[in-house]
């Protein structure tokens, strides 16, 4: 940009002065947001859902109770809650109200449908170390999936490169609303992830081009000598700051940046990572360097570590169903999550499909059902942090979503039955207070331009 | 040689349980056959046949009383449109025998061989209430060999014993974007070959003698391949179509109606914009009702209310699982297509009794009448919702195990979860 500054003259410079005035930049050399969010919620009529049974995300459930909401936000729930004057009333009775729910692993528009290589956007599977490539350049909003997920309930989703390489780059935040631009569908506020991956695909993808990683072991490897490297840059920025910033500052390199927010704190690791012994290593590893994994990914050996991870305070994301693609998945268990929840450690029931993020209550209703009938009771209560309030703490948001407290953003379902049950459809969607699905009103679904004009787009799913 | 193998056969297909005489008492009937639901009902099986169904049903005195009261008792699940002992990871290799890439054979390919009763799948999916399967080929392409034809559907028994029940249940065959792909790029050069090629068999079926003299012109495909096609093109075999877009059902159709050929459609995406004359032509659908996104030109139609719609036209339909590891999701799949629009009844059917009779299995199994094998399964609520689950298995009159390799899996380290100050895990 500065190079054509020269040539562009003096109207150009000040509109320069002005935009650079408006990107924070952190302290070290990096902009903060160069890519912001625009999505500001419409502003919305409070509201009043009243009679359904609320689940609230902290692990209560309420019978016969009313949700407010004001100005976006969460207001009050309770039984017997006093509707104030001005509020729309909903008839939640017979119904179930839950928070929002919220995938923490999604490739919804980095693999978007239809599925073509002209938009197949989530592998840079060219070099197992891409930790400077970002999601959200590659996701594509009109994936008609966006619509179905949010059919289903899904109002927040973290959107994860690929698997494929060791470092697959930043992760994004998205709210799941109709936006032309993935920047308008941003998560204001949301944290990036740094998706890892251990096991199988990177091995089978690199070893297969003859090159490193071939093993587990040259997965560690590369692990470990990326760090080193992202090391050396914070060392390397920290003097600059540290003498003064006197000379020419360390010049910027995207994929060391990534790994340096990470080693600084600002970054989540998001650790696709299938077998307990493997996540032992990476524990290790993130020791070894002084960084905290948030969560583990697919995890399906996670139960035989559950301690360990709840001591590590490092989150799950996992299924209730999928087992046995590949030999790191051979152990796969329904009640995956249900232990990593009564070893004291937060569990999430994730989709990684396009399919599944549209039924991750059903998902986590089976996982509850299987760990009910093998001796390991779980609440309703507690089943639904597994697709809300846990998920927005593995990817930073937990102030904000994933709970139906005061405060917290707007983020409600109003579900036709327990959500946990297969019969259960999200009559009612909002996000932010305002209506993203109706599944009585067409106005409110909201076919991508995608869909227009394709035999699909009056269906409402 | 013949004699090992007959001592083999003793062992595998004899067990007392299956002798024994089962009585399921007090539960809610759902026999998805002519007596339709029973509230308080009796299934007493002998010597793994069904001999008795109804409300004022004698047990005999030496019946093994399995008391049912309180919960739904329903015909074992058929999950059409599986691998099932035919796979066990799919990513090694060596454990996938759902397809072959031989050059001579495609027709020929039979799914009743190679089947593997000691699959750690099955134990997982009988866990899901399924019973019996039909265990269906998949292509395996190479660049320089694309054949049109998968192979031979088999149906198969889940009790762990030798599985083959029936080879031959149908022909298997992608059209639509994946057959174009095999036929040189375009679905007209599929339509065409297949003509070409069913011609050819019945040409070949009038002069096999002089085929064996070699006095034939030469045939595209292998005789084996041949051999296997007659009952197709006799309309005896049904040819199970692979195929989603409306103008391609409409194309299979076509095609079936010239060539009097017996069809099933499979998948079928937007069967519902075609479901009048799908239902006109008799030819059932499976199909697997979650799958709603367009995730291919094919497939823009996909919704939730295909199996409501197809229904609703008279369509017989079948509801297929998630594939192999996940086929128990299948009864999950019929609840999501209930939970939009289908009639909760006829989701059911489309698991039991429907898939029985679209591959010539109704006099055997898929409902709970005197005379069928002993499939049933007891359930603690409605068998389509995520919210239930079986509480017994019985498959030709036998209780199965309800364990698979994942509950020990649980099973062992369930104790350091429960109790972590007991010590470490494993």
């Amino acid at each position: 940009m500065a190079s054509t500054i020269k040539h562009l003259g003096g109207t150009c410079i000040a509109l320069i002065s002005l935009a650079i005035a408006g990107v924070a930049f952190a302290a070290h050399g990096a902009p903060d947001d160069p890519f912001p969010a625009t999505y500001h919620p419409a502003r919305s009529a409070p509201l009043a859902i009243v009679g359904a049974t609320v689940l609230t995300g902290t692990g209560a459930e309420m019978a016969d109770a009313t949700l407010l909401i004001a100005d976006g936000k969460i207001e009050a729930v309770g039984a017997s809650l006093p509707v104030p004057e001005g509020y729309a009333r909903v008839d939640g009775r017979g119904k179930w109200v839950t928070p929002g729910i919220i995938d923490a692993h999604s490739h919804l528009g980095v693999y978007p449908s239809p599925a073509t290589p002209s938009h197949e956007d989530g592998n840079e599977a060219v070099s197992p170390n891409t930790a400077e490539v970002w999601a959200e350049h590659s996701v594509w909003p009109q994936d008609p999936k966006f619509r179905l997920a949010r059919a289903g309930g899904v109002t927040s989703l973290m959107i994860l490169p690929g698997s494929a390489n060791l470092f697959g780059g930043r992760s994004v935040t998205l709210k799941n609303v109709p936006s032309v631009t993935a920047q308008g569908m941003k998560f204001p506020g949301a944290p990036y992830g740094l998706k890892i991956a251990c096991g199988e695909n990177p091995k089978r993808v690199y070893g297969s081009k003859g090159r490193s990683p071939a093993t587990r072991m040259g997965n560690v490897a590369g692990y470990r000598k990326a760090w080193i490297d992202a090391a050396d840059y914070v060392r390397r920025q920290d003097k600059w700051e540290a003498g003064a910033k006197a000379g020419d500052p360390p010049k910027r390199d995207l994929q060391l940046e990534t790994l340096a927010g990470v080693l600084r704190g600002e970054i989540l690791v998001q650790n696709h990572c299938y077998r307990a012994d493997e996540m032992a290593v990476m524990i290790d590893v993130a020791r070894e360097f002084g960084f905290k994994i948030r969560t583990f990914h697919h995890a399906n050996e996670a139960f035989k570590i559950a301690p360990l991870l709840a001591k590590e305070d490092i989150c799950v994301a996992t299924w209730g169903n999928s087992w046995g693609a590949k030999m790191e998945s051979l152990d796969g268990i329904e009640e995956n999550a249900p232990m990593i929840d009564a070893a004291g450690g937060c569990a999430i029931i994730h989709s990684d499909d396009g399919l599944l993020i549209q039924r991750l209550n059903q998902e986590a209703g089976i996982a509850m059902t299987a760990a009910n009938h093998a001796g390991l009771p779980v609440s309703r209560g507690e089943a639904i942090k597994w697709i809300t309030a846990n998920p927005a703490k593995a990817m930073g948001i937990a102030d904000k979503v994933g709970t139906l407290e005061p405060g917290k953003m707007a983020d409600v379902v109003l579900w036709s039955a327990n959500p946990f049950s297969v019969y259960a459809l999200a009559d009612r969607v909002w996000v932010d207070g305002v209506v993203q699905w109706d599944r009585a009103d067409p106005r409110y679904q909201s076919p991508s331009d995608f869909v227009l004009g394709q035999p699909g787009q009056g269906f409402v799913r | 040689m013949i004699r090992a193998v007959a001592i083999v056969l003793a062992l595998t297909f004899t067990t007392p349980a299956a002798a024994q005489t089962v009585a399921i008492t007090g539960g809610r009937v759902v026999t998805m056959g002519p007596a339709g639901e029973i509230e308080r009902g009796t299934v007493v099986i002998t010597g793994g046949r069904i001999v008795a169904v109804g409300a004022d049903v004698a047990v005999p005195p030496s019946a093994k009383i399995v008391d049912a009261t309180g919960k739904i008792v329903t015909p074992g699940l058929v999950a059409a449109g599986t691998a099932l002992g035919l796979i066990e990871v799919r990513a090694v290799e060596t454990t996938d025998d759902r397809a072959t890439d031989a050059s001579d054979v495609s027709a020929a390919f039979d799914a009743g061989y190679g089947l593997n009763p000691d699959s750690l799948l099955i134990p997982v999916a009988r866990l899901g209430g399924i019973t019996r399967a039909i265990t269906t080929p998949a292509y395996k392409d190479r660049s320089d060999r694309e054949l049109l034809f998968a192979g031979q559907a088999a149906a198969v028994v889940l009790d762990g014993r030798a599985m083959l029940m029936k080879r031959g249940v149908a022909m298997v065959l992608d059209m639509g974007d994946a057959g174009a792909e095999r036929a040189g790029g375009a679905r007209a050069a599929e339509l065409v070959a297949l003509r070409a090629l069913f011609a050819e068999v019945r040409d070949y079926r009038a002069r096999r003698a002089a085929y064996d003299r070699g006095e034939t012109r030469d045939y595209t495909l292998s005789r084996a391949d041949m051999d296997a096609l007659i009952p197709v093109v006799e309309g005896r075999m049904p040819l199970l179509v692979s195929v989603n877009r409306a103008a391609d059902i409409r194309d299979a159709l076509a095609l079936g109606r010239e060539e009097g050929l017996k069809l099933i459609l499979e998948s079928a995406s937007e069967g519902w914009r075609v479901a009048d004359e799908i239902a006109a032509a008799g030819v059932p659908v499976l199909l697997t009702p979650v799958e709603n996104t367009p995730a291919s030109f094919e497939m823009l139609g996909a919704t939730l209310t295909n199996a409501a719609r197809l229904a609703a036209a008279g369509v017989t339909i079948a509801i297929e699982g998630n594939d192999n590891h996940r086929e128990r999701e299948m009864r999950y799949n019929a609840g999501n297509a209930a939970a939009n629009g289908l009639d909760r009844q006829a989701a059911l059917a489309a698991i039991t009794i429907n898939p029985a009779r679209i591959f010539g299995l109704a006099d055997r199994i898929g409902s709970l009448e005197a005379g069928k094998e002993g499939d049933v399964v007891i359930w603690d609520g409605d068998p389509l919702d995520t919210l239930a689950r079986p509480t017994a298995v019985f498959i030709r009159g036998a209780a199965q195990p309800m364990t698979s390799r994942a509950t020990e899996l649980r099973d062992r380290y369930l104790p350091a979860v429960l109790h972590p100050s007991n010590g470490e895990t494993p």
